[in-house]
């Protein structure tokens, strides 16, 4: 299940939610982003998506994810809008029968949704705003799986 | 007619982010010339390398036509996360 979140979220509700229910997955593996404060240097954080379009794009990734990893599930909720340091920007759950598939399904979603998802982020600061691009780590991360 | 989406970087070049073409906008390439005329900066960013195009939110790649109504949508490099 993929979901854009316009307000704050918990990750431990999602997390406990994502649990539940489950009787033959053995294994589930989550990653929460936080938004950093970079020692003041950031105030906020605006993540732009394009709606319909950004889940469509995710939901080709999470179905690869599904089928490279054999999962039982993944959830993928990400914020959208005006988000404050230390609030959480994204939250990835996977469940797989055994726990090495759901780490590495986690691993995989984070580093495609860093440089490959529809979002723009920008970072606010003291010295204005300014648009955060992928870097070569992020394109470094997402390439290990190529 | 084409209705136009920027995001990122782009809108806040171009000062909008949506807007509707009524006229000239038969391709992708005539769209982003017609812009380019407007405004010689957004034209150039239009052009820029990393810079990819959605019409009717599917990704497409060099020039296609337009059909009336499309929706076009200009996605530069993305970073979520």
């Amino acid at each position: 299940m993929i979901r854009l979140a316009d307000r704050a979220f918990d990750p431990g509700a999602l997390l406990s939610d994502f649990c539940k229910g489950r009787f033959e997955s053995g294994a589930v593996a989550s990653f929460t982003g936080l938004a950093r404060a970079e020692a003041g240097m950031a105030t906020a954080l605006e993540l732009e998506a394009y709606p319909g379009f950004t889940e469509a794009q995710i939901g080709v990734i999470a179905a690869q994810a599904r089928e490279r990893f054999n999962l039982d599930d993944a959830l993928i909720v990400h914020r959208t809008g005006r988000i404050a340091p230390g609030e959480p920007i994204v939250f990835v759950a996977t469940a797989a029968r055994h726990r090495r598939a759901a780490f590495e399904a986690c691993d995989f979603l984070m580093d495609y949704l860093k440089s490959r998802a529809p979002f723009w982020k920008k970072e606010y600061g003291p010295d204005g705003a300014r648009w955060v691009e992928p870097r070569d780590q992020d394109h470094a991360d997402v390439a290990r799986w190529e | 007619m084409a209705r136009v989406l920027l995001f990122g970087p782009l809108g806040d070049l171009a000062g909008w982010r949506e807007r509707v073409v009524e006229a000239g906008a038969g391709s992708v390439a005539a769209l982003r010339d017609l812009l380019a005329a407007e405004d010689a900066d957004l034209g150039l960013a239009l052009s820029a390398p990393g810079v990819q195009v959605a019409v009717d939110q599917a990704i497409v790649r060099g020039d296609i036509a337009l059909a009336a109504g499309a929706e076009v949508a200009f996605l530069p490099p993305m970073s979520g996360g």
